[in-house]
């Protein structure tokens, strides 16, 4: 993933980003028009229009802020006059936000590379692990998933299902069943097979769950215990059409499991995700991929570039 | 950081207490302030804008309640318009005079649409009626699987579609199913769908043509930001949608989209999802999420005792009274009947945001409120007026008289004139009311 998205900067990923941001574009673009060539000054009226947009986009009251007070400091010392000048400023200035923390993420150091997916209720976690797993296998990759969602009805079928259909192997154990057994098994299997990967899929959990945040806790003390150093990568699973609660799942589940990267699916609607200006600011941590549509190609890598030009075009 | 809009107000109106009419200036330095919390908890900005308006319009010149601060008297305002806009009380679903009644339901991906179906069927089964679950949700893997391991759970039959992949005749033979079982509810789960799907959201009014529900429940995300009016608005325009289910409200989100959606679909709210168990799903009631929705505890219920209970003509004799410096072991005593009256001292703390924690640890004993009712009482009528004639041989009457100490009734006295030296300062300082009694240092606290 990593490799393509760079080289076909402006056919594949970029594309389809774009597309999958489409309808959000539209309803950005003609703000956007409307104050670059509409009015000459930058005045408080633009800040105004500025800050809305930011503020429908999810970027949360004290973001925004933040982002405009920045803004009018860079344009007053630098004399920019011209609103296309400002947005080019406001654009830079967001990549930089996103970009600070991003690193890629290395499978090569450990074998195998264990992932451990955690996220709230119908945040998407399933699915994204589905799409990833069917990804690495294109790669490549040995992949091995494990259906550590033994609470939901049906959950274990549903990664089964997404296991069969890209032929990759699938430890489960019976619905009910403990998620640090589940977890075991996998990454013990994990290595004896010599897999290169070990996903780990888990219930979804509302952050505020102090007993079943101390589940993956624990799960997460298990995994170490087989394969020390484990899990490599804690993902955390964020859904796009959530609000400022984003902020509190990234924090509480940050602080329980120390996560290494995060997940935004279904940027495929009107909703843009801005939050992650404040979670990547505040818990530098970086955005692994990004979910722009219902097909497994859909799950892209993060670029904080085309996810900045794509929200403000221009 | 937002987390007490009741505090915010009230620094904003520290300066104008005392004033009595809400002037412009002020009441929009509030509002920016309501916009603020309003933003933080997720409604969708322009039903803020809205919102804002409406405010403003009922606020600015309204004359402030003597028993509230021009701060709380603001907070009012907000929570009685954001309570009526919410609905005043919760609608259940109708059951159909002819059965079945057929419920639809509909929503985003991960919204929660099949644990909500099992927690409606479980809340139906409990009533006595008979379902019938229908799984048109064929495309995410294993979602018919989920619902049937929903129905073996509880009991309930789910219709089995066997090889049938299209929604539409699935819905539509289970309706023959549920007419052969006598079902007396049918409850079908549909797939999630972007709003922005154009076939999938065709695929759901040819459902609901097929189906003719008597009730198309929408289920949204408490969490979600601000795309909820939009999102709600295109499923309610595509197919009409007659009630919500806002799930996932057993977390910490503030719930700004309830508002947003119901201000948009103008459809009430029946119930929210308080967790993951099949018995988690409780009716709405608008005006608690109002308080969450502002952030501040339940501090509304609060002013609202203060106002029952405070009645006004008292209230003014008693500021002449305090005024005139003239506040008597007397009017002492009517204030304590009327705070009791608002119910015990831990209860009216915890509705006080922050208070809350600080009652926990410090266990207020009511019974102290009798013991300084039975000293007032047990002294004379002048003595009430004049407590400067209370000498020693009267202080020993009055103790035996109540059942005290004379170190009790000396103690009583000694703060009694610490208060009204406060008084007789505030008194100076600009009106006296309920906010800065209750609050404000002299007391009751000091007699605990």
């Amino acid at each position: 993933m990593a490799d393509e998205s760079a080289a076909e900067n402006d056919s594949g990923v970029f594309a389809r980003l774009k597309s999958g941001l489409a309808k959000t574009r539209s309803n950005l673009a003609g703000g956007f028009d409307n104050i670059v060539h509409g009015r000459a000054k930058v005045g408080p009226e633009l800040l105004e229009e500025l800050e809305e947009t930011l503020l429908i986009a999810d970027v949360g009251m004290q973001t925004t802020s933040f982002i405009l007070e920045d803004l009018k400091r860079e344009v007053s010392q630098n004399r920019i006059r011209e609103n296309k000048e400002v947005l080019e400023q406001l654009k830079q200035r967001m990549v930089h936000v996103l970009s600070q923390n991003q690193k890629p993420l290395s499978f090569s150091e450990h074998q195998p590379f264990v992932i451990l997916v955690v996220g709230v209720n119908g945040s998407g976690k399933t699915t994204t692990i589905g799409k990833l797993a069917r990804h690495w296998k294109q790669q490549g990759k040995k992949v091995l998933l494990a259906a550590g969602d033994t609470f939901r009805a049906a959950a274990i079928d549903q990664l089964q299902v997404w296991a069969e259909r890209s032929n990759i192997p699938c430890i489960s154990q019976k619905s009910g069943a403990d998620l640090s057994a589940v977890a075991y098994d996998a990454v013990q299997a994990g290595m004896a097979r010599e897999m290169d990967l070990v996903i780990i899929d888990t219930a979804g959990r509302l952050q505020t769950n102090t007993n079943l945040m101390e589940e993956l806790k624990k799960v997460k003390r298990v995994i170490g215990k087989v394969l020390p150093g484990a899990p490599h990568e804690t993902l955390l699973v964020l859904d796009a059409t959530i609000g400022q609660n984003s902020i509190s799942q990234a924090r509480l589940f940050n602080e329980a499991l120390e996560v290494d990267g995060l997940v935004m699916t279904k940027l495929d609607g009107t909703a843009k995700g801005g939050v992650l200006f404040n979670i990547t600011g505040d818990l530098k941590l970086p955005v692994r991929f990004v979910g722009v549509g219902e097909k497994p190609e859909d799950l892209q890598e993060f670029i904080p570039e085309n996810f900045v030009e794509a929200l403000i075009p221009g | 950081m937002f987390d007490n809009l009741s505090d915010r107000l009230e620094a904003i109106y520290k300066k104008l207490k005392g004033r009595g009419v809400l002037k412009e200036p002020d009441v929009d330095e509030a509002l920016r302030e309501i916009r603020v919390a309003l933003i933080e908890a997720d409604v969708s900005l322009p039903v803020i804008k809205d919102f804002i308006a409406e405010v403003r319009v009922q606020a600015v010149g309204q004359e402030v309640l003597k028993s509230l601060t021009p701060g709380h008297q603001m907070v009012k305002i907000v929570n009685d318009h954001l309570t009526h806009l919410l609905g005043e009380e919760f609608v259940d679903i109708q059951i159909a005079s002819k059965p079945p009644t057929i419920i639809l339901m509909a929503g985003l991906q991960g919204s929660g649409k099949t644990t909500t179906v099992g927690k409606l069927a479980k809340r139906f089964k409990e009533k006595g009626k008979n379902c019938l679950l229908v799984p048109a949700d064929v495309y995410r893997p294993a979602a018919i699987e989920q619902l049937h391991v929903l129905g073996r759970e509880l009991g309930v039959a789910v219709y089995d579609a066997g090889e049938e992949k299209d929604p539409v005749a699935i819905c539509k033979k289970s309706l023959d199913e549920a007419v052969n079982k006598m079902s007396q509810v049918v409850i079908i789960d549909t797939a999630g769908r972007q709003q922005v799907d154009d076939a999938l959201m065709e695929e759901l009014k040819q459902i609901k043509e097929t189906v003719q529900p008597h009730e198309v429940l929408f289920v949204a995300d408490a969490m979600m930001g601000q795309q909820s009016a939009d999102i709600a608005k295109t499923f309610n325009d595509a197919v009409g949608i007659d009630g919500v289910i806002l799930t996932k409200m057993d977390g910490d989100a503030r719930g700004g989209a309830a508002f947003s959606i119901k201000r948009v679909t103008g459809k009430p709210i029946r119930f929210i999802g308080m967790g993951e168990k099949l018995d988690a799903l409780e009716p709405f009631h608008p005006d608690r999420i109002v308080s969450r929705i502002l952030g501040m505890g339940d501090v509304m219920s609060l002013v609202e005792k203060a106002e029952e209970n405070f009645e006004q003509e008292e209230q003014e004799k008693l500021q002449k009274k305090i005024r005139a410096n003239a506040f008597t072991l007397e009017d002492f005593r009517g204030q304590l009947k009327q705070v009791q009256k608002m119910g015990s001292m831990e209860q009216l703390l915890s509705m006080i945001p922050g208070a809350g924690k600080l009652a926990k640890g410090l266990k207020i004993d009511d019974r102290a409120f009798v013991q300084v009712e039975a000293i007032i009482s047990s002294m004379t009528q002048r003595e009430r007026e004049k407590h400067n004639i209370i000498n020693a041989s009267r202080k020993r009457r009055i103790a035996q008289g109540s059942g005290t100490r004379v170190n009790d009734v000396n103690k009583l006295l000694k703060q009694f004139a610490q208060m009204q030296k406060m008084m007789k300062k505030a008194a100076r300082g600009g009106g006296m009311n309920f906010g800065s009694l209750m609050g404000g240092r002299g007391m009751p606290g000091r007699f605990f």
